[in-house]
């Protein structure tokens, strides 16, 4: 497999907050990797050094095929990066917006291509409206059209979808889809599981560092993580007493039935023994991504703490 | 009304004071450090203006009268001329604020009661600096030659005065205070809205998160800096346009001429005041911070720079950090070009003064402009 992002030995501190440890980051070309992690895991830091917003401490790679230490002009030019937060001028209209990126970006044929993304976004007959008068959504995609409107390579998306309605999510990771289709390399961070579930990659990291990684299935399988659920009435209820039982790693209520979690099967088996009697059905089931997660967070915490 | 819901207010407000250091250190800074120099600084009465004189009659009589003067305190005597056509150079050059000749015949017309007379020429074109000066002239023929008039020519002090001042105000003869404000006010206005319109500039990307997706983009530094600069470039000229037609239609302001040199200094003070509100832009982390560096810069500019108090009444170290002030060089060309009629050859130091203030600010801002968050 070739990679658009080949990274290895990343450091970055601000101050004394070591943010990002000996992280390796690997971008299948065409891809969409997901980059997942608890808040403060170094996720916005990492995406911004691999666009050179930022200047790492350490690390050697490549982007692109390019030194990323080095070319950061060039990668540049061949990047598109869309803000967690809403970065286009609010005071501008979004004709206006989507021109000045074309311009800085040197594209050639510019009105076309802007009354054309204009069309493609359904916004023709409001290019004119101030883009901070836009609801979330709709920042959300014009933002989008905006970072892709120089066809890069690799486009870097910081947790695009906070904040948005869950169909225009949905019209958001079509449009995702498609541009990978076309050969676009993405990375998009993001808290939210259906999302990950989403990707053809995963990448998660914790405390700056690199945890798990793969595919879907990949990073379930690798995690050794065994999962019981329970259902019947109350068996929400019995996260309390199945929280912190030797051989349980976590016991989380989901909606009305309960995922009991651990990695030795013998212990978990002990642990949930007593409570295995009607009301209640249990059933193993495969742990779904956010017990992963779950699981994986609370490990590094116990790793780094 | 709840006494614990405002206490609430309050100890949140306290709180988050401490917590922008650069404002809680203005606001203990600032009073203290503008008390001392405006304090100290200021002086509507100045004493010790350099003078300029020229000597056509060596004789005992001229240097009492000029002891005399001197000894005023008014006048400190700085340069000695050879010709007319020195001294009035000396003047409107600035190097001095008063020119004394005295007459070839003014001993002779003395000895003779015979209405002799000395000429001061005062630079008027800032009132306020000479006024006290000219008015302290006025009881000098009395006393100046008292002890000289002996013996034979005693009765020369009977017919008093022995001999009288004549006193020409050069540049703004009535003493209209406008003439020299309002090309001052060129100079203010323009830092006001220049400094600070571009000083909220790139802290308001910042402040806004614009500058993340900027930074994104290839766009280069210096581009950032001369797009962001230019609309306010022309923005400075029309403001220039519109106070000089003002100055001239309400308030008769002179304009004797040095049109050339007055744009060469007009365009260097904008692009200067431009680049250093970009320069503030770049150290301040929020838009609050950077008008309050704006308001820091502009202060003494109004107050050090000769706008509002003469230039020559500061005490000397006063006068070092006013000559750092770059408002200071350009009230210098405004006025003297406008006032004076003078040109480059006369101004060519204040010019160079603003040369090297947009040099030093352009390049401390490129240096200071990061192309990362860093």
């Amino acid at each position: 497999m070739t990679f658009a992002v080949d990274v290895t030995g990343l450091n970055k501190s601000f101050g004394d907050k070591h943010v990002v440890q000996d992280l390796a980051v690997q971008v299948g070309a065409g891809k969409i990797t997901g980059f997942l992690g608890p808040n403060g895991s170094g996720k916005t830091t990492t995406l911004r050094m691999l666009c050179g917003l930022l200047t790492p401490d350490s690390g050697e790679g490549e982007v692109l095929g390019l030194d990323f230490r080095k070319a950061a002009g060039q990668i540049k030019l061949q990047t598109g990066y869309m803000t967690q937060r809403f970065s286009l001028y609010e005071d501008l209209s979004i004709e206006e917006n989507l021109t000045f990126v074309a311009r800085v970006y040197g594209l050639p044929d510019r009105g076309r291509l802007v009354t054309q993304t204009l069309e493609r976004l359904g916004l023709e007959n409001r290019r004119r409206q101030l883009a901070g008068s836009l609801s979330g959504g709709w920042k959300q995609r014009l933002a989008l059209a905006a970072a892709i409107m120089h066809s890069p390579r690799l486009l870097l998306l910081d947790e695009p979808t906070a904040g948005v309605d869950p169909k225009a999510r949905r019209e958001f990771w079509d449009e995702i889809h498609a541009l990978a289709a076309e050969g676009m390399t993405v990375m998009v961070s993001t808290h939210y599981m259906d999302e990950a579930e989403r990707c053809h990659d995963i990448a998660y990291i914790a405390y700056g560092r690199l945890i798990a990684r793969g595919t879907g299935r990949e990073v379930i399988e690798g995690s050794g993580l065994i999962t019981f659920r329970a259902e019947g009435p109350g068996a929400d209820r019995l996260s309390r007493q199945l929280a912190g039982a030797p051989g349980v790693a976590m016991a989380a209520p989901f909606g009305a039935a309960l995922h009991v979690s651990g990695t030795e099967r013998a212990a978990l088996e002990a642990a949930i023994a007593p409570f295995r009697r009607p009301p209640f059905h249990w059933d193993e089931v495969e742990p779904t991504l956010e017990d992963v997660f779950i699981h994986l967070m609370g490990q590094s915490r116990d790793n780094f703490e | 009304m709840s006494a614990a819901r405002i206490f609430a207010v309050m100890v949140k407000e306290f709180t988050q004071l401490t917590r922008d250091r650069l404002t809680y250190a203005l606001i203990l800074v600032m009073p203290i450090v503008q008390l001392l120099l405006f304090g100290y600084a200021i002086n509507n009465d100045p004493h010790h203006l350099p003078t300029a004189v020229l000597i056509q009659d060596d004789s005992a009589f001229a240097r009492s009268t000029l002891g005399a003067i001197a000894h005023t305190d008014y006048f400190d005597i700085v340069e000695t001329a050879r010709t007319p056509a020195e001294l009035t150079q000396a003047m409107a050059r600035g190097r001095v604020q008063f020119t004394i000749t005295i007459p070839g015949d003014f001993t002779r017309r003395v000895v003779r009661g015979d209405r002799a007379q000395i000429l001061v020429e005062a630079d008027a074109s800032d009132p306020s600096a000479t006024g006290a000066a000219v008015a302290a002239l006025a009881g000098l023929p009395q006393e100046a030659l008292k002890r000289d008039l002996l013996g034979a020519v005693a009765p020369a002090r009977a017919a008093a005065p022995p001999f009288e001042v004549v006193v020409h105000r050069r540049y703004n003869p009535e003493a209209i205070a406008a003439y020299n404000i309002v090309p001052g006010l060129l100079g203010v206005i323009l830092s006001m809205t220049l400094v600070m319109m571009t000083a909220l500039g790139v802290t308001r990307e910042y402040e806004r998160g614009t500058m993340e997706s900027l930074l994104a983009t290839p766009v280069k530094p210096i581009e950032v800096m001369i797009g962001k600069l230019a609309p306010y470039v022309l923005v400075g000229l029309i403001q220039t346009v519109v106070i000089l037609a003002l100055a001239r239609v309400l308030f008769d302001v002179p304009m004797a001429g040095g049109w050339g040199v007055l744009s060469v200094g007009t365009m260097l003070f904008i692009v200067g005041s431009l680049a250093l509100g970009f320069l503030l832009s770049t150290v301040a982390r929020t838009q609050l911070q950077a008008m309050q560096m704006s308001v820091f810069y502009i202060l003494p500019s109004i107050l050090l720079s000769g706008f509002m108090f003469p230039f020559r009444g500061m005490p000397d170290w006063a006068q070092w950090i006013g000559t750092i002030i770059p408002v200071t060089h350009f009230l210098r060309v405004v006025r003297g070009a406008l006032l004076k009629g003078l040109g480059f050859a006369d101004l060519w130091q204040s010019l160079g003064a603003l040369s090297l203030f947009v040099v030093v600010v352009v390049s401390l801002a490129m240096a200071r402009y990061r192309t990362t968050l860093d």
